[in-house]
Formats: structure tokens, C-alpha cells, sequence
């Protein structure tokens, strides 16, 4: 037993006041609590692990979606919005290039040790995550933000009118905390269904739970398609030295592609094809179209890759290796708590969000913002939200004694309808949902029927969690955990057939093109009973082309 | 997943107690324990946060590994993620000499 578990009491609860308080400490929470603070409020940052290690982005080298201010940022906006499958909002991209530049000018002007290109400038457009998340950690806490590492939340409080403030569990020391807050931001992550990637393990939809039971909208559900290669096995869901991959049978023969040639590059357009293959049967891959320098480089710039192999004890540019595909949710997906207003607010005042709690369609679209999309929009959206959050603390400062009339809100996994189950364990739901949102075959290629039965297979499950899921003591935060990845998985099962098409990462075997009806987003809201709406349809087409 | 704690490299500064993302450590009165291994997240950052590379983490993230502490120090395991990266005693460095912006270029 752990010296923090021997005392099953746990000491005296936390309580604490802020203007605004930011759940989660991945890039996106960091930079929300530097625009809140910058504006002159009293900020409290809360997470589940620790400001600098937490989310996706600390263990990985990132780039960034870095565009210049110049007379070619419009154009290369309209590339790229060519290449979201529609949806996207062309005016949300610019505004997000142009403050996600501003920020990274400000990284620089804070002595963030950049590296020179070989132009000689600085090489603004990556990050890499550990050092990254450290630096801001320090410029997080220097900004006289108080930092609860360690401090998962499970709840959210309203007055009724607005969020109040959240409540949840400092694990280490068995205590409960709660921070009553004029303006809260949810910057706590996508939702990647508890599978065993880098640095997202522990994202598993809590925002979207706690924003949901406060009345909040989540947007593009369904667009949880995505899948990154990695060594089988490892957490390494890294695509990038798989551009320089060839893929293998079992007995090492090459896979041959639709037109005829070896199969290569994971990263690309012939992503279906290893997908396909290794439906069928497990699939090596070997870098093998790595140029001697490249290898070099590779190494170098992405050492985080090299792990696996280097502890394995295999070369992987001369060795064939095992690949398997990794499920990424929305964290490289796109869904997620919808944004009603320009400064990140969400559909319930007082609560705003940031990063990949938020959907990021207006950025992406249909397609994956992994890699630096996702990297820019977290610096971007941080930096809104918390900047729109202390604007909301200012308006609401003379609202007294608002604890008082304030009420929690968490009910899954937290406070169940029926009796506790001591047999139904949060482990159990989570590989259950699994099972529902994780294969390939269910869930990278879709189909209406299959969908259903998934559908029916969560909501029998949903109604026994909302029942018996529950329990005391500091591991409250995993029923929470189990509750979310369940939420999430009815909502992205709901909005998936709702979406009688195929686009993007949203592949459906019985509806193979795009509808120009659906170039809308899918709108998802409600707990027990799910709504599914079409929002409005998309005009940015009409307007790009006109 | 974290498989070893090294008890003679170790000089129970807790660090990694403090830094893990999953809370896997347990603070003893000696060096820590690993007391939620199937927490892990394999993401290697308590590696590179441990002042004394005491630390080591499986590349494995389905499930732990049959390895000893000896083989991690015969391979000269301890600390190779922070010395590919160039983070120094638990500190940040090495980003400035960070490569990636010519594979980005090669990517295209």
C-alpha cells in the first residue's frame, strides 16, 4: 500500500478563489493561463499529472503551423483549407496563423532556445514537447499562476446562470480541492479512448463530460477515424519516419499496392492500403527509402522515435519490424467541445475552451490537425480563451457570495443513479468502449450496420455506469475517467451515423463519397439521451470560390 | 512501461514522484516505488526528469517486460533517451541543436 493510501480519511479538502480557472496543463492550458494572467486575473491552473510532462505534446517534437505575415499567408491558408474536406473556416485558419505567430515571436522573446535553420534564421516552426512544456511551465509560474499538479478535476459548479467553478481530487495527497472561479476553461485534451499512445493515455474526455453536464454543444464527433503507425506494441504513434517506409509480409515479402508497386510511405495517400493489409494479417514495415543523411536526421531531430528500436535492439533501417496502427480518438482527430463565440467561449457562459478539448473543424475540417495544425490552434485557442475568460471574470466581479448558491454538476461515474457495483470496475467499461470505437475494421472503415450494434452495445453499457459506476477516495477520478471515454464513445458512435457520407477521416463503406448536403458540421448534445443536429451549412466554399 | 528504479543510482530526490503524468511513483522513506505500473504511459519522461538516470523505462507500453537492472546498465540503457536529446542531470537542453527542420524540408 502507498505511504499517500494508508490514511483512507484523507486530510482536510483544498478551497481556493480565482478569477479564472484553467483545467488541464498540456500547451493549450499553459498559454491560457499566460493571456489570463497577462489580463490581470487571478489564475489557478489544474491537472491531472504535472504542468510540463502532461498531455500529447510533452513527449513529442512537434512542428508547428508557422505562416509568416506576408503577401502569400492568404494563399496558403486556401491550400491548405482545399485540402479539409470543407468545414473548415477559413477565417478561424488565418486568425489562428497570425496569433499563433505572435506567440511563437513571444517564445523567442522569452529566450526560448530555438534552433537556426541553415539559412542561418531561427527555426521558429517546431517544438519540441519536453523542452517546450518545461519552458512554459516556467513562464506559467512566473506569470503568479497557482499550479495544482497532480490534482484531477471530476466536476464542474453553476449558479445556475454561469460555471462557478470546478471540484476534484488532489490524488497524492487524498484530498478533495474545489476552486470557485468567476470564468473556467477546459483545456483538458482530446479523447483518445485510453489507448496506450504518448502522452495520451491520460486524455480520456473528462472536458467533454463535465462540459456536457453543464448544457455545453460538442462538434464533429464523429471525425475520430484517425490512426498513426507505430512499432507493434510500442506507444510511439509518431508518423513521421514512416514516410520513409516500405511494408512487409510476415515471411518479408513486399506488399504490393493497387497499382501494381511495393507499398510505401505510411503517411500517405496509400494509408488505406497497410490498413487493409494488416486486417488481414500482421504488417513489418522498414525504413529503407531513408537516405544515409536523412538517417542522421531522423535521429537527431527525433530521438523520441528511436527509443523502441535502440531498447528492442533492432536497426530500422536495415531490420523489418512489426507495425501496428494506433488509435488517436480526437486527439489527432478533430472533435470536441463546440466554440460559439471568437474568444473560445462555449455554448454555457462563464466556460470556455482551449486546444484539443475543443473541436478544431473550424481549423482542420474533416482531416487530422495532428503534428502542427493541433500545435498552432493550442497556442491560438490557449491564448483566446483565456484572455476571453479573465474579460469574463472582469464583467461578473461584483457577483457576490456565489458559492453559496453554487452547485456541482458531475453525475456519472460520480454520483450514480442506483446502488454501486463493486464488480462493475472502471478498467472493465474502458476495454468494453474499446472493443466499440478502437478496431480497424469497426472503426476505421465504417458501416451503418455495424455502427448500430456498437451503438446499442454502449448505450446498454452507458445506462449501467450512470447506474452503479462509482466509488470514494482519491480513485474517484478513474469512474470519471471510464465515464467520459463511455460519453465520448456514444456521442462519436451518434454523430458517425449521423453522417451519411464519407469525408475526411470519416470513412463509410455504405455511403463511399462526399454529400456537398453535409458540408456541415454534426452537432451532438445531452447525456442519457443524445441529440444529434445538423448545424448550419458551411458557406466559406461559396465565399473562397466567389 | 517503467520497469526499474535503480536503487543504487538513485538519491531519493522524489522528482519523478513529482513529474510523472500518470502518478505511477509511491514515495517511500528510501527511493520510490513503481506502485501503478499499468498506469504508465510509456512516454519516457521520468527518464530524462531523474537528475541521476536511475530510472528505466520498457519500450513495451502493452504490458511490463522480463528485464533486469544489470542488462539496462550492460547495454548502457540508463540515460541514452537523455543523452540523444542532450538533457543534462534532469535539466532541459540540446532543443537549439534539434535537426527536425531538414526533414520537414526531405518530408515534401
Amino acid at each position: 500500500m502507498s505511504l499517500q493510501q494508508k490514511d483512507p480519511k484523507g486530510s482536510d479538502p483544498l478551497h481556493l478563489e480565482a478569477d479564472v480557472l484553467v483545467i488541464g496543463g498540456g500547451p493549450s492550458g499553459a498559454w491560457a493561463a499566460l493571456a489570463a494572467a497577462e489580463n490581470g486575473a487571478k489564475v489557478v491552473l489544474a491537472d491531472k499529472g504535472y504542468l510540463g510532462t502532461s498531455g500529447a505534446t510533452a513527449p513529442s517534437n512537434t512542428g508547428t503551423w508557422c505562416v509568416a505575415p506576408g503577401d502569400d499567408r492568404a494563399q496558403i491558408v486556401d491550400r491548405r483549407w482545399q485540402r479539409t474536406a470543407g468545414i473548415a473556416d477559413p477565417r478561424w485558419m488565418l486568425r489562428c496563423v497570425d496569433r499563433a505567430y505572435e506567440n511563437l515571436l513571444k517564445l523567442v522573446e522569452w529566450g526560448y532556445p530555438f534552433p537556426s535553420g541553415d539559412d542561418g534564421k531561427l527555426y521558429i516552426a517546431n517544438l519540441r514537447g519536453p523542452d517546450y512544456m518545461a519552458f512554459m511551465r516556467r513562464r506559467v509560474l512566473l506569470a503568479g499562476v497557482t499550479v495544482l499538479d497532480q490534482h484531477p478535476a471530476l466536476e464542474l459548479f453553476s449558479n445556475g446562470e454561469t460555471v462557478t467553478g470546478a471540484a476534484g481530487v488532489d490524488r497524492q495527497r487524498n484530498r478533495d480541492w474545489r476552486v470557485d472561479a468567476r470564468a473556467v476553461v477546459l483545456a483538458s485534451g482530446g479523447c483518445a479512448f485510453h489507448e496506450r499512445i504518448l502522452g495520451a493515455t491520460g486524455l480520456t474526455g473528462d472536458g467533454y463530460l463535465m462540459a456536457a453536464e453543464a448544457g455545453a454543444i460538442l462538434s464533429g464527433m464523429e471525425f475520430t477515424g484517425k490512426y498513426t503507425l507505430a512499432p507493434h506494441g510500442s506507444s510511439l504513434n509518431k508518423g513521421l519516419p514512416f514516410r520513409w517506409a516500405t511494408f512487409y509480409r510476415e515471411d518479408g515479402t513486399e506488399i504490393i499496392n493497387s497499382d501494381g508497386e511495393p507499398l510505401r510511405n505510411g503517411i500517405g495517400e496509400r494509408e488505406k492500403e497497410i490498413v487493409r493489409a494488416m486486417i488481414k494479417a500482421p504488417v513489418y514495415a522498414r525504413l529503407d527509402q531513408a537516405e544515409p543523411a536523412l538517417q542522421e536526421w531522423l535521429r537527431q531531430g527525433q530521438p523520441n522515435c528511436f527509443v523502441p528500436y535502440d531498447r528492442i535492439g533492432i536497426d530500422p533501417f536495415k531490420d523489418l519490424f512489426r507495425v501496428t496502427f494506433r488509435a488517436e480518438g480526437t486527439v489527432r482527430g478533430t472533435g470536441g467541445i463546440r466554440i460559439a463565440t471568437s474568444d473560445c467561449g462555449t455554448d454555457v457562459p462563464g466556460l470556455y475552451v482551449a486546444g484539443d478539448a475543443a473541436s478544431r473543424e473550424a481549423l482542420t475540417g474533416a482531416t487530422s490537425g495532428g503534428g502542427g495544425p493541433n500545435s498552432s490552434w493550442a497556442i491560438a485557442s490557449g491564448w483566446w480563451s483565456g484572455q476571453g475568460a479573465s474579460q469574463f471574470a472582469k464583467r461578473h466581479e461584483l457577483r457576490a457570495a456565489f458559492r453559496s448558491v453554487s452547485r456541482p454538476l458531475g453525475e456519472a461515474g460520480l454520483r450514480p443513479a442506483g446502488a454501486t457495483k463493486a464488480s462493475l470496475t472502471a478498467k472493465d467499461v474502458i476495454a468494453a468502449v474499446q472493443a466499440e470505437v478502437l478496431p480497424l475494421e469497426k472503426n476505421y472503415f465504417r458501416d451503418g450496420t455495424r455502427l448500430e450494434t456498437s451503438r446499442q452495445t454502449l448505450d446498454t453499457l452507458w445506462s449501467d455506469v450512470r447506474h452503479h459506476l462509482g466509488g470514494t477516495g482519491a480513485d474517484r477520478y478513474r469512474n470519471r475517467e471510464a465515464a467520459a471515454i463511455t460519453a465520448a464513445g456514444r456521442w462519436s458512435l451518434n454523430a458517425a451515423l449521423a453522417r451519411q457520407e464519407s469525408r475526411g477521416m470519416h470513412r463509410r463503406a455504405d455511403f463511399k463519397t462526399s454529400d456537398p448536403a453535409c458540408t456541415r458540421p454534426i452537432l451532438v448534445s445531452g447525456i442519457d439521451d443524445v441529440r444529434v443536429e445538423a448545424a448550419e451549412q458551411a458557406q466559406h466554399g461559396k465565399e473562397l470560390a466567389s | 512501461m517503467i520497469e526499474i528504479i535503480s536503487e543504487s543510482r538513485c538519491i531519493e530526490c522524489d522528482i519523478c514522484v513529482k513529474v510523472c503524468p500518470a502518478n505511477v511513483f509511491d514515495k517511500t522513506g528510501a527511493a520510490p516505488v513503481i506502485a501503478r505500473q499499468d498506469d504508465c504511459q510509456t512516454c519516457f519522461l521520468c527518464e530524462i526528469y531523474c537528475p541521476t538516470d536511475a530510472l528505466y523505462v520498457a519500450e513495451y507500453a502493452d504490458g511490463p517486460v522480463a528485464i533486469t537492472e544489470a542488462e539496462v546498465e550492460e547495454r548502457a540503457l540508463f540515460g541514452s533517451y537523455s543523452r540523444a536529446l542532450g538533457w543534462k542531470r534532469g535539466k532541459p537542453g540540446g532543443t537549439q541543436l534539434d535537426t527536425t527542420h531538414r526533414i520537414r524540408v526531405a518530408q515534401v
